[in-house]
C-alpha cells in the first residue's frame, strides 16, 4: 500500500508539472506569437482608451443606438460575471420581463424573439438580422438620417453562416454601433 | 426547424464517424504498446516517466491491484486540488487577488474535478485564480480522462483475453492515453480554437469605457451610472481543449462555452461538439478491433447513434416550438432569424446548434454547455435529463461511457439468452451469476442516489428548496436534473438552482464520488472475472452480437431500464410542466 502511495504521490507531482504548467504556459507562447489579438481577447482601442472586446456584447439602451440584447450578468453585461438568467419558460418572472419589454417597445409590428430574451452568457455580442432591421426606423428618426441609409448599414454589418452552413446569420452591436457613429472600425 | 439546421446535425454526425475509424484504430496501437507515428518524441518521455515514478511498465495487474492504483491516485489528486483551492490567495498567477475557497466548495470542486463530472457550484471568473484553473482544475480534466480510457481499456482486456488474471497495468494505460492521446489532440484543437477567438493570456482583467454609459438600478436600489465594463481574461483555450475531448466540461468562465471568449464561432462550437464525441466513438470501434470482432464495434455505435438522433430530434423540434406563454414576439424561423425559444440561448448558435449542443453534451458526460438548459422548453430541456439517466451510454464519456454501455451489453445477451432458454454468451464467454449481479449492482446504484437525494431534497424546505429560482413543476426538475448530473458525473446543470450551499455541496458531493467509484468496483470486477474465463465455440444457439437485431435489443434494454426506472419522476417535472405551460399556467 505504501509503494502505491509513493507512487501515486510522484505521478500527481510529475505530471501537474506537465500538464498543469508547462502545457498552458507554452501554448500561451505559441498562440501569442501566430495570433496575438485573438489570445489577447479583440480589444477595440479608440484615442488610446479600450472601449470593449469585439466579441464581448456591450449595453445599449438609448434610441439613437441599435439595442443589444437584454442580459442577465450581474447588472447587465458584465464581463467578470458571466450568466444567463435561468429562468425557466413557466416562470413568472420571465413573462412579465418579456411583457415589460414589449410594452417599451410600443411597436406596430412583433418584436424578433432575440430582442426581448436574454442569452446564455448574457454577453451575446450578436443580434439577429431580423432584431437589427426591426430596429431601422426608430434609429433613422432618432438620427435624422434616411431609413434606405441605415438598412443598407446593418446589410453591410451582417455576417453569414461560417462556409455557408455553419451557425446562424448574426449582426454584431458593438461593431454595428461603432460605424454607426462613424467612430472607427477595428483591427481585423 | 430547418433544412440549414439538419444538414449542421447531419454534418456533425458524418465527421464524428469519419474521424472515429482512423482514432479507433490508432487507439488500439496505443494500448497494445504498438509503435505509433509519434513514438520518437514520446517515448523517451514516457521512459522517464516511468523512471522518475518508480513505475515497471512491464507488470500486470490484477482486477483488484488495478482498482486500488486508481482509487489511490483519485485521492492524492483531489487533495492536490483541495489544497491549491484553499491557498490560491498565497499563490502566484492571482491577478484578481481572489481569496482562498471556502472549504464546502473547495471540496465540492475537487471531488467534481477528479470524478469527471465538473460540476460548478460557482462562478469561476470571480472564484478560482488562474493557478487554481490550470493546476488544480485542467490538470484533472486530463487525469479523469485517462483515468476513464485506461478503465474502459482495462474491461476491454477483460472480454478479450481468455483464462487470464490480469487486465493491464494502470500507469501505463494512463501515460499512454495522457500522452499519446489527450495532450497531443487537445495542443492541436487549442490552436485551432485560438483561431476562431478563444481566449489565451495572463493578463488581469481589462477595463472597458462603454460606448454609451447605462443608468442601471443596483442592488439596493439606488440609480447608478455605469461606465465602465470589466472583461475577464485568462488562460482558456488551453483548458477548452482539454474539457471537451476529456468530456469533463467545466467551463473556465461561469456561462461555460456559451461565452463568446470560450466559444466564438459556429465554427468552434462545431469543433467543440465532434471533440466531445470523438474519443468515445473511437473507443466503440477500438472494442471491436481489441476483441476481434470490428462488426460488434458497429452494432453498439450503430444503438449510439439510433438514440443520439432520436434526442436532438425532439430537443430540436421543441426548442423550435418557441414558448407559448410569451406574447407580442415573433418566434417563428425565417431567413434573417433561427427563432424559436432564444431565452438562454446565443445568436450565433441558433436553436438547431443549441439543441444539437444540448444533446451532445449529456449524451457524452461532458457537461459543457452553449445555452443554459434551465430556460429550455420542458420537453427540451427532458432530453438531456434522459440522455444522463440513461447511463450517458450514448458515446458517453471518455471510457466511462463504454463500460457503461458494456454492462448494458451483458445485460442484453443475458436477457436474449433468458428468451431462447440457453446460458448466454458474449464473444464466446458465458455470462453467468456473477457477472449478471455485478451488472444489476452497477445498474441499480445510480437510480438509488438520484431518487433518494432527490427525494431528501424534495422533503426539506430548508435545505432543499430554499435554492430554487424557479416554482412549480420546474423546480422539481431543477432538484433531478442536480443529483442526475452529478450521480452521472456530467456537470451541465438547471443552473438556477443555488447550489453553492452546505446542503448541495455536500450532497452533490457524496453522489458524484457515489456515481464515479461506486459504479467503478463492480464494473472492474466484471472485467477480472470475464478474463479469467474459457472461450466456448459459437453454435446455433449463440445469439450474435453484430447484427442490426442486437443493436435494437440494446437500444430496447437501455430505454426499458432507464423508463421503468425514471418515468414517474419525470412525469412530475418535465412532462406536467409541459402540459400547464400548454394550458397557460405560469408559477
Amino acid at each position: 500500500m505504501k509503494k502505491y502511495l509513493l507512487t501515486a504521490c510522484l505521478y500527481t507531482i510529475v505530471t501537474t508539472i506537465l500538464l498543469g504548467l508547462i502545457y498552458p504556459v507554452a501554448l500561451t507562447m505559441l498562440a501569442r506569437t501566430v495570433f496575438r489579438n485573438k489570445a489577447d481577447g479583440q480589444m477595440i482601442i479608440h484615442n488610446n482608451r479600450v472601449i470593449g472586446s469585439a466579441i464581448i456584447g456591450q449595453p445599449f439602451s438609448g434610441t439613437g443606438y441599435f439595442h443589444s440584447r437584454p442580459s442577465a450578468a450581474g447588472t447587465g453585461y458584465d464581463a467578470s460575471a458571466s450568466s444567463g438568467s435561468n429562468l425557466g419558460p413557466t416562470n413568472q418572472l420571465l413573462v412579465t420581463r418579456v411583457e415589460s419589454s414589449v410594452r417599451a417597445e410600443a411597436a406596430q409590428q412583433a418584436i424578433p424573439i432575440d430582442l426581448v430574451t436574454a442569452s446564455g452568457s448574457g454577453l451575446d455580442p450578436d443580434i439577429t438580422p431580423a432584431a437589427a432591421f426591426y430596429q431601422v426606423p426608430r434609429i433613422a428618426q432618432e438620427r435624422h438620417l434616411p431609413e434606405d441609409v441605415v438598412r443598407q448599414l446593418v446589410i453591410d454589418k451582417i455576417k453569414p453562416r461560417q462556409f455557408g452552413l455553419l451557425g446562424e446569420p448574426t449582426v454584431n452591436v458593438l461593431l454595428l454601433n461603432l460605424a454607426l457613429d462613424g467612430l472607427h472600425t477595428p483591427r481585423p | 426547424m430547418s433544412l440549414n439546421g439538419w444538414l449542421q446535425i447531419l454534418s456533425f454526425m458524418t465527421v464524428v464517424l469519419l474521424l472515429a475509424h482512423p482514432v479507433g484504430n490508432y487507439l488500439v496501437r496505443v494500448f497494445e504498446r504498438r509503435s505509433t507515428f509519434l513514438d520518437f518524441v514520446l517515448a523517451p518521455c514516457e521512459r522517464l516517466l516511468y523512471r522518475v515514478t518508480g513505475i515497471d511498465p512491464d507488470h500486470e495487474m490484477r482486477w483488484t491491484e488495478y482498482a486500488i492504483a486508481m482509487l489511490i491516485f483519485s485521492a492524492a489528486t483531489t487533495v492536490l486540488t483541495y489544497v491549491v483551492e484553499r491557498i490560491q490567495h498565497l499563490l502566484p498567477l492571482n491577478p484578481q487577488h481572489l481569496p482562498g475557497v471556502e472549504s464546502a466548495l473547495a471540496l465540492n470542486t475537487a471531488i467534481s474535478f477528479t470524478t469527471n463530472t465538473n460540476w460548478q457550484s460557482y462562478v469561476p471568473e470571480a472564484t478560482m485564480s488562474y493557478l487554481t484553473q490550470m493546476v488544480g482544475l485542467a490538470t484533472h480534466n486530463f487525469w479523469s480522462a485517462a483515468v476513464g480510457m485506461a478503465l474502459a481499456i482495462a474491461f476491454i482486456r477483460g472480454i478479450a483475453r481468455r483464462e487470464a488474471k490480469t487486465l493491464g497495468n494502470f500507469w501505463v494505460d494512463m501515460t499512454r492515453s495522457i500522452l499519446w492521446v489527450l495532450l497531443p489532440i487537445s495542443i492541436c484543437l487549442a490552436l485551432l480554437l485560438v483561431s476562431q477567438g478563444v481566449i489565451q493570456n495572463f493578463k488581469a482583467y481589462d477595463t472597458a469605457t462603454l460606448l454609451e454609459p447605462q443608468r442601471i438600478v443596483d442592488s439596493s436600489g439606488k440609480i447608478a451610472t455605469v461606465t465602465t465594463q470589466t472583461i475577464a481574461q485568462g488562460p482558456v483555450a488551453s483548458q477548452e481543449a482539454i474539457k471537451m475531448l476529456g468530456t469533463n466540461g467545466g467551463g473556465f468562465f461561469n456561462a461555460n462555452s456559451a461565452h463568446p471568449f470560450e466559444n466564438p464561432t459556429p465554427l468552434s462550437n462545431f469543433l467543440e461538439m465532434v471533440a466531445i464525441f470523438l474519443l468515445p466513438a473511437s473507443l466503440v470501434v477500438a472494442l471491436g478491433r481489441m476483441v476481434g470482432s470490428p462488426k460488434h464495434g458497429w452494432a453498439i455505435l450503430a444503438a449510439m447513434i439510433i438514440l443520439w438522433f432520436a434526442g436532438t430530434t425532439a430537443c430540436y423540434w421543441a426548442e423550435s416550438q418557441g414558448n407559448p406563454l410569451l406574447h407580442g414576439v415573433d418566434q417563428r424561423a425565417s431567413l434573417i432569424q433561427s427563432g424559436g425559444n432564444m431565452e438562454g440561448k446565443e445568436v450565433r448558435f441558433g436553436i438547431a446548434n443549441s439543441a444539437l449542443f444540448a444533446a451532445v453534451t449529456t449524451d457524452a458526460s461532458c457537461g459543457a454547455v452553449n445555452g443554459m438548459h434551465d430556460s429550455f422548453t420542458p420537453l427540451g430541456g427532458m432530453v438531456p435529463m434522459i440522455n444522463i439517466l440513461l447511463g450517458e451510454t450514448i458515446f458517453g464519456g471518455v471510457g466511462a461511457g463504454l463500460y457503461g454501455m458494456l454492462v448494458f451489453v451483458v445485460l442484453a445477451v443475458f436477457i436474449a439468452g433468458l428468451m431462447v432458454g440457453r446460458t448466454p454468451e458474449y464473444l464466446g464467454k458465458k455470462i453467468e451469476a456473477y457477472d449478471v449481479q455485478m451488472s444489476m449492482l452497477y445498474l441499480l446504484i445510480f437510480p438509488c442516489i438520484i431518487l433518494g437525494f432527490a427525494a431528501v431534497s424534495v422533503l426539506m424546505p430548508n435545505l432543499g428548496l430554499s435554492s430554487l429560482s424557479n416554482h412549480g413543476p420546474h423546480g422539481l426538475s431543477e432538484i433531478l436534473y442536480a443529483y442526475t448530473s452529478a450521480a452521472g458525473n456530467n456537470g451541465s446543470a438547471f443552473a438556477g438552482l443555488n447550489a453553492n450551499t452546505h446542503w448541495y455541496n455536500y450532497s452533490l458531493a457524496v453522489a458524484m464520488f457515489c456515481g464515479r467509484f461506486l459504479m467503478i468496483v463492480p464494473m472492474l470486477a466484471i472485467a477480472g472475472n470475464l478474463a479469467g474465463k474459457k472461450i466456448v465455440p459459437a453454435s446455433s444457439g449463440t445469439f450474435p452480437v453484430t447484427t442490426p437485431l442486437f443493436s435494437i435489443l440494446l437500444v430496447g434494454v437501455l430505454l426499458i431500464v432507464g423508463a421503468l426506472t425514471f418515468f414517474p419522476a419525470l412525469s412530475l417535472g418535465p412532462v406536467l410542466e409541459h402540459l400547464l405551460m400548454r394550458s397557460g399556467h405560469v408559477f
